[in-house]
């Protein structure tokens, strides 16, 4: 495992992405395969332990660092406050070792010791843990927690990983994205499948990386000549990916989950289309007839649903807003131009069982047209009228590129709705802002109380932050656990997509992407808006 | 004991020893003040008078200017008002003190900031029994440990090493006063290849040459040849140069932090340093609780950093524990 530890030294050390790509195809030629196969699983935000698969919990690494240290559970917790990381303050907690464990490869660590550990008795899983942290060194020990404790989080993308293994093995990164889609077993034969340089029949049964838009931060102006771009609206649902492959049908999240069974309309919908194809889209809740989709929580109440029943079928039906072709007919079609397929997509829908044509379940996105960007942006502004979010902004001659790439795709959102809040609680952040307050919960006058109505985390500068931290301290007024009330004094700013009303909420509404705008140091907290208003916007 | 004044107490100005008169590091101009050592949240300008060590005299000269400075020796026993007042070495930085405080035989020692660990360019704490103990505690929980300095100075000449291999220069972080010449005065040990410096390092350092404090060879930047190249050479800054301009003039650069917060991780992550090195010149857990026991107080004051935690131990041992809310813990 000191293999592995040092790579992740290096790798959270590293501010460099080049820096981390060398360290990562150091490690990947030098490692034995199961042990590379392991890593790539981990470092891809793969987790060995689970719900089923219960190794330690995070109350009982806790408790068992209190008995190893002699810390009351207070101060544990105390400590994990202060660091932000659970793994790492576990650590931290544990003296060094006089003498520390023979060495052990990673593949042995985790198959060898851990996983057999799963759901055995406390006693057995503690005694290997508390030996673990007896007799390695600070940087694997903080590694076996991150294996305990979940994903590794070391500041490495997906993508960056890919990179070194396409730079190390010569293999297109598209192949290996997609090969590395959905579930799979870290194993030595799993790295060579991967890394193979031949075409597997394994290939065709996998979906493609998601192209993914980036947000427009210049002019659109600055793109040219809007004749050269596809707009359609952008939709605010679950990106989708639809795989018809000889007459069967798989359903793809962009969290690469597989969807089957959730969705039984869109699958029925599916089956009915002339030809195999991959299509990429958006899914929606949308009451047929009706000119926009329902909200974004509509279609909440069916993710979760496995086997949705006749009543939830009914009251939040499905549609797929469809906007690329992958595939048709087994073939590739992701280097030609979106203009050629986006034709070939209208026309399969086109051919589609006239049964579908009352209560179609897949659905061409439509093409907005405008004649330049000014009238574009006034489009933009009806969306949301329209339900949904702005406007994507596509290259006509584009092709389906993987992952997010600048350039091609933009997504252009209608500018946010605001509100200004009060700051009512702040709770110590994780990772990069350990140490330091920055979870924030706002709330909004409903007679002369203040209602908490969001939690934002993104939008101040690390001045502001730094800031903000030392007044939280300065001004507490209790503390609950992690959390701290503040006095009711500073108004913040915030910006957010949409406002649902909510009966989880004990303000009755939910917002959509909240975030900081601005400190309003100007503005008395008795300025702050009322929470009439927030509602009143409200779908 | 019962009924008696607290011999120290918390006002508008700073800790204030009524039977003295005087304040200890008080952050508003007063009469009298006793001060700890030179960094600037505990001396500051504008007192009437300053007690202090002689040793600490050449920094507050330094930062201060001419004032009305009464110095005095380590362990010497002075009197104000109707207090006997003495100063012993904190181990903090150069000069540094605590002070103990008796008045009809009830002792209280304030310890300003101080560390245990072995120090070069400083004398070591002196344990001072006392009723009172009035402590800092900077790093007050039990995740704050700090690994040996020498294996530290170690971990930076690999690190310049490692620079040097990529054509980088390494620029480190330090305060200017205390850690930058505590990590020179280390290096010496491990290497003989002599450190660059920055202003407000250098000044620092020709204090401490001239107290007699050996370090490793400086030069200062700012009389290098200007075809200077600084691949692969050690340059020490304060914190406060990170994204300066004045970084240009050394091409490639890694940065380092040589600080007790480097200790947690988020800490070097958040502000983009690629080494955090955990050298600090406070105590680490382990010694603020042996510290306390050692003092055989009865009773502990935490004055800044991570009260809580300490103050809760404390009163679960049995110790009576409370805290002052104060200005001091800009420079950790």
């Amino acid at each position: 495992m000191k293999r592995f530890a040092h790579l992740f030294r290096e790798l959270d050390r590293s501010t460099a992405t080049l820096d981390k790509r060398a360290a990562l195809i150091r490690y990947f030629r030098e490692a034995p395969p199961a042990d590379a196969a392991w890593a790539l699983y981990l470092l891809s935000g793969g987790k060995i332990t689970g719900a089923r698969q219960r190794i330690a919990t995070t109350g009982e690494l806790r408790q068992w660092v209190g008995l190893l240290s002699g810390l009351p559970p207070w101060l544990v917790e105390a400590s994990y406050d202060q660091v932000g990381d659970l793994a790492e303050t576990l650590a931290l907690l544990v003296d060094d070792p006089q003498t520390t464990l023979p060495e052990r490869a990673l593949a042995d660590w985790i198959e060898g010791q851990l996983l057999p550990l799963a759901n055995r008795d406390e006693k057995e899983r503690r005694e290997v843990v508390l030996a673990a942290w007896r007799g390695l060194a600070f940087d694997e020990r903080l590694l076996f927690n991150k294996l305990l404790t979940g994903a590794l989080r070391v500041g490495v993308s997906q993508r960056t990983v890919q990179q070194a293994l396409a730079e190390m093995s010569g293999i297109d990164i598209a192949r290996i994205a997609q090969r590395m889609l959905g579930a799979w077993t870290p194993s030595a034969g799993f790295l060579q499948q991967l890394l193979s340089t031949e075409v597997l029949p394994s290939d065709r049964r996998q979906p493609y990386p998601f192209f993914l838009a980036s947000p427009l931060e210049q002019a659109a102006e600055t793109l040219g000549d809007i004749e050269s771009w596809i707009l359609e609206w952008k939709w605010d649902g679950i990106r989708l990916q639809l795989i018809r492959r000889d007459g069967e049908i798989a359903l793809w999240s962009r969290g690469e989950e597989r969807l089957d069974g959730r969705f039984p309309e869109i699958e029925a919908a599916a089956t009915q289309l002339p030809r195999d194809c991959v299509i990429d889209g958006e899914l929606l809740a949308w009451i047929p007839g009706s000119a926009e989709p329902l909200p974004f929580t509509a279609l909440q109440k069916r993710i979760q649903r496995l086997k949705p029943g006749a009543k939830t079928l009914a009251d939040a039906p499905v549609r797929m807003q469809v906007y690329d072709l992958l595939e048709l007919d087994g073939e590739d079609w992701r280097e030609r131009s979106l203009l050629q397929r986006r034709a070939a997509l209208k026309s399969l829908l086109a051919t589609q069982a006239t049964a579908s044509a009352t209560d179609p379940r897949i659905v061409l996105s439509s093409r907005v047209y405008a004649k330049n960007w000014a009238s574009a942006a006034q489009l933009r502004d009806s969306a949301r009228e329209r339900g949904v979010e702005g406007l994507m902004l596509k290259r006509g001659a584009s092709p389906y590129q993987a992952g997010r790439r600048r350039g091609d795709w933009w997504k252009w959102k209608i500018a946010p709705l605001t509100i200004d809040a009060v700051l009512l609680y702040a709770q110590a952040g994780h990772g990069r802002r350990s140490t330091l307050y920055t979870d924030y919960t706002f709330g909004l006058w409903d007679g002369d109380t203040l209602v908490p109505v969001a939690k934002a985390y993104s939008g101040l500068t690390d001045a502001e932050i730094l800031e903000l931290d030392r007044w939280i301290r300065a001004h507490t007024r209790e503390r609950f656990g992690p959390v701290r009330s503040v006095d009711a004094h500073q108004v913040f700013e915030l910006g957010f997509e949409a406002v649902n009303r909510s009966a989880r909420h004990k303000s009755g509404i939910a917002v959509r992407f909240p975030r900081i705008l601005r400190w309003r140091r100007d503005k008395p907290m008795a300025d702050a808006d009322q929470l009439q208003t927030l509602q009143a916007l409200a779908r | 004991m019962a009924g008696m004044p607290d011999l120290v107490q918390l006002t508008e100005s700073g800790l204030y020893c009524a039977a003295g008169d005087f304040h200890i590091d008080p952050w508003r101009p007063v009469p009298r003040a006793v001060i700890t050592h030179g960094h600037g949240d505990h001396a500051r300008s504008g007192m009437g008078e300053y007690h202090c060590t002689e040793a600490s005299l050449p920094i507050l000269k330094w930062r201060l200017g001419e004032q009305h400075y009464h110095g005095y020796r380590y362990g010497q026993t002075f009197v104000l008002g109707a207090a006997r007042v003495s100063l012993h070495s904190a181990g903090h930085v150069l000069g540094s003190a605590q002070v103990r405080i008796e008045v009809d035989g009830e002792v209280w020692v304030a310890s300003g900031d101080y560390k245990r660990q072995p120090d070069p360019s400083c004398a070591p704490f002196e344990v001072v029994p006392c009723d009172t103990f009035i402590t800092e505690a900077t790093f007050g929980l039990p995740v704050y440990r700090w690994p040996a300095a020498s294996e530290v100075a170690q971990e930076m000449v690999a690190w310049r090493e490692q620079c040097a291999a990529r054509g980088e220069a390494a620029v480190l972080y330090c305060y200017a006063l205390g850690k930058a010449q505590r990590v020179l005065a280390e290096l010496q040990a491990h290497t003989a290849q002599p450190v660059f410096l920055h202003g407000a390092v250098a000044n620092g350092v020709e204090v401490y040459r001239r107290a007699g404090i050996e370090m490793i060879a400086t030069q200062p930047v700012s009389e290098t040849r200007s075809d200077q190249r600084y691949a692969g050479e050690l340059i020490i800054a304060p914190p406060s140069a990170a994204g300066s301009a004045w970084l240009r003039r050394f091409g490639r650069v890694q940065q380092g932090f040589a600080s007790g917060w480097m200790r947690i991780r988020g800490n070097r992550r958040r502000r983009n340093y690629d080494r955090g090195f955990v050298v600090s010149d406070h105590a680490d857990w382990p010694d603020l609780l042996r510290t306390i026991r050692e003092t055989g107080a009865r009773r502990v004051i935490a004055t800044h950093g991570n009260t809580d935690a300490l103050v809760r131990v404390l009163n679960e041992e049995g110790i009576a524990a409370g805290a002052f809310t104060t200005h001091y813990g800009d420079e950790a």
